[in-house]
């Protein structure tokens, strides 16, 4: 049985439609994300799935419970860190834990999760005075605090500086390592690529694919894709890298070029250069990313 | 649960330094400072008969009330919705109304405790009798508790986002001071604007609770017009109480 299983989800918000018809399943100890520009429809599913709203149509399930219709059994199994939700000013790290873990029949031991979200040293300290990192670190604790079977993250790295980034996806992945079935929305391409299972990516209410990070790619581009930018020393004659059979196309931007083709291509690039002494300049390599590949499924960049 | 969500509010609100200060420290200083006034301990014709002691003790028991009800509750209830820890609460198998709950308990109890502070205080210092008519009392801060913290909470049901809550609160708190006879006496108010004073949910409140310590029986009217209020407020508020802003 799949832990969450979502089925043609369709929500509207007076009038507006947010989420379209969405479905996917989340298999048990998985990392999987839910990848869309802002207004998407990402943070309404999850909210659905949270049991935060209630579905116009389709079905939810969470670990086989419905999560309007049994809301206790998913509340108690479920850990949520929803987007931009704060606590009192005034209320203390370790206060916050405590207060939470009261609220589930199970909690997890809250010293040892301060431990594992490096939260220790400011276990007194008030929640305004937190930085961002340890505001979203305590966010995640709270999450995890009831010891839940599944966590929904909703852009936990929004408003991060790049270590704080990387860190929390470090701890993601410990969540994962204790067991947890994690659910993880992001508009981060980054952050979708090094942490998640499998993705949703999710445009205008719709889900337009669900794959492995490279699954997605390779479905952009089957062979996979190499490109190689560089500057020639000496004037290079065009034909000697249109011949080549690795290579597929050849574009020039004023004294650059840039060579498309198979994953061998850079080889043979390299080759023919060196036989007729030109050495490239600036050589960039760059492979056919998830970016590319949400370009190709939606028609457009994650940041329009 | 709830007595642990109490306990955990409870400490917040006291930390907060300045709504302790507001509720515990204002009454007492006004009482101690104007029962210690020359004369203050003696009836005064401006004063309806009463001391200033015993009447600024009556009108404490409205400020306590007020301050509570218009100023702290809308403001700490709506920057919750606003920060989001309605919805949060919301996830877990808690459900956000035990945190209302939660705000409603410690600050009636608190008025309560203050309340009795402020006429055991003031019998034990200036002699203030202790209210005659204690049953009409006793219900007469009930239901001003009712008006004033119903009117509270619809506001924070209304109100968009935190700072919204303060302001609606704080544009009702000043008019309903200057209208309900805090800031001058009832008795020197023009007859007209003491008619209309008498009936908004702090007037009224001030009027029924001084009416009682003095022995005198409250008017039913005003009463009447307290329960009103409370019995609206709260079904509007329980009406339109959103648990997250957009």
């Amino acid at each position: 049985m799949p832990v969450i299983e979502v089925r043609n989800l369709h929500k509207r918000y007076r009038g507006k439609v947010a989420v379209e018809d969405v479905s996917f399943t989340v298999e048990r100890g998985e990392i999987f994300g839910i990848l869309g520009p802002n207004g998407a429809g990402k943070t309404t599913t999850v909210e659905c799935v949270e049991g935060l709203r209630r579905p116009d149509r389709g079905t939810v399930s969470v670990l086989g419970f419905d999560p309007v219709r049994d809301a206790a059994e998913v509340r108690s199994r479920l850990g949520a860190q929803l987007q931009e939700a704060r606590l009192p000013n005034r209320m203390r790290v370790r206060e916050a834990l405590d207060l939470y873990a009261s609220f589930y029949p199970e909690p997890a031991d809250s010293g040892e999760l301060m431990d594992v979200l490096d939260l220790t040293a400011q276990r007194d300290t008030g929640f305004a005075k937190l930085s961002g990192g340890q505001q979203q670190r305590l966010s995640i604790a709270l999450a995890l605090i009831g010891d839940p079977e599944v966590a929904v993250l909703d852009e936990l790295t929004t408003g991060l500086d790049p270590q704080a980034r990387r860190d929390t996806w470090a701890m993601v992945e410990r969540i994962r390592d204790r067991g947890v079935t994690v659910l993880l929305v992001t508009h981060f391409m980054e952050e979708a690529e090094r942490l998640c299972d499998r993705l949703a990516v999710i445009d205008a209410g719709r889900v337009v694919a669900v794959d492995t990070p490279s699954g997605l790619v390779a479905r952009v581009e089957p062979e996979g894709r190499i490109r190689v930018r560089f500057r020639p020393s000496a004037p290079l004659p065009e034909a000697l890298l249109r011949d080549l059979p690795e290579v597929r196309s050849v574009e020039w931007s004023g004294e650059q070029v840039r060579v498309t083709g198979t994953p061998e291509v850079l080889h043979a690039v390299t080759s023919v250069l060196a036989r007729n002494q030109i050495i490239a300049a600036d050589l960039r390599v760059e492979q056919t990313s998830l970016d590319d590949a949400f370009v190709a499924l939606t028609g457009r960049t994650l940041e329009d | 649960m709830l007595a642990k969500i109490t306990l955990m509010e409870f400490r917040l609100f006291v930390r907060d330094v300045v709504g302790p200060a507001l509720i515990v420290a204002l009454p007492v200083a006004l009482l101690l400072g104007f029962g210690f006034m020359p004369g203050g301990t003696k009836a005064s014709e401006d004063l309806a008969g009463q001391s200033a002691a015993e009447y600024i003790a009556s009108i404490d028991v409205g400020i306590v009330l007020v301050v509570l009800g218009f100023t702290i509750l809308p403001s700490v209830i709506s920057d919750y919705r606003e920060k989001g820890v309605l919805r949060r609460l919301g996830t877990t198998p808690v459900r956000p109304s035990l945190l209302l709950a939660a705000q409603l308990l410690i600050y009636s109890v608190s008025a309560l405790l203050v309340v009795a502070m402020v006429v055991l205080l003031g019998d034990m210092i200036f002699g203030t009798p202790v209210p005659e008519r204690l049953g009409s009392f006793v219900l007469a801060v009930l239901l001003g508790m009712g008006a004033l913290f119903g009117i509270g909470l619809l506001v924070a049901a209304v109100a968009p986002s935190g700072k919204a809550g303060t302001g609606i609160g704080m544009a009702l708190f000043f008019p309903s001071m200057l209208f309900g006879g805090v800031y001058i006496p009832r008795e020197k108010e023009a007859a007209a604007m003491r008619a209309v004073g008498d009936y908004t949910p702090l007037g009224a409140t001030l009027k029924t609770v001084r009416d009682s310590w003095q022995g005198l029986d409250p008017h039913p009217s005003q009463l009447v017009a307290l329960a009103a209020y409370a019995v609206v407020a709260v079904a509007a508020a329980v009406r339109f109480f959103r648990w997250e802003s957009r």
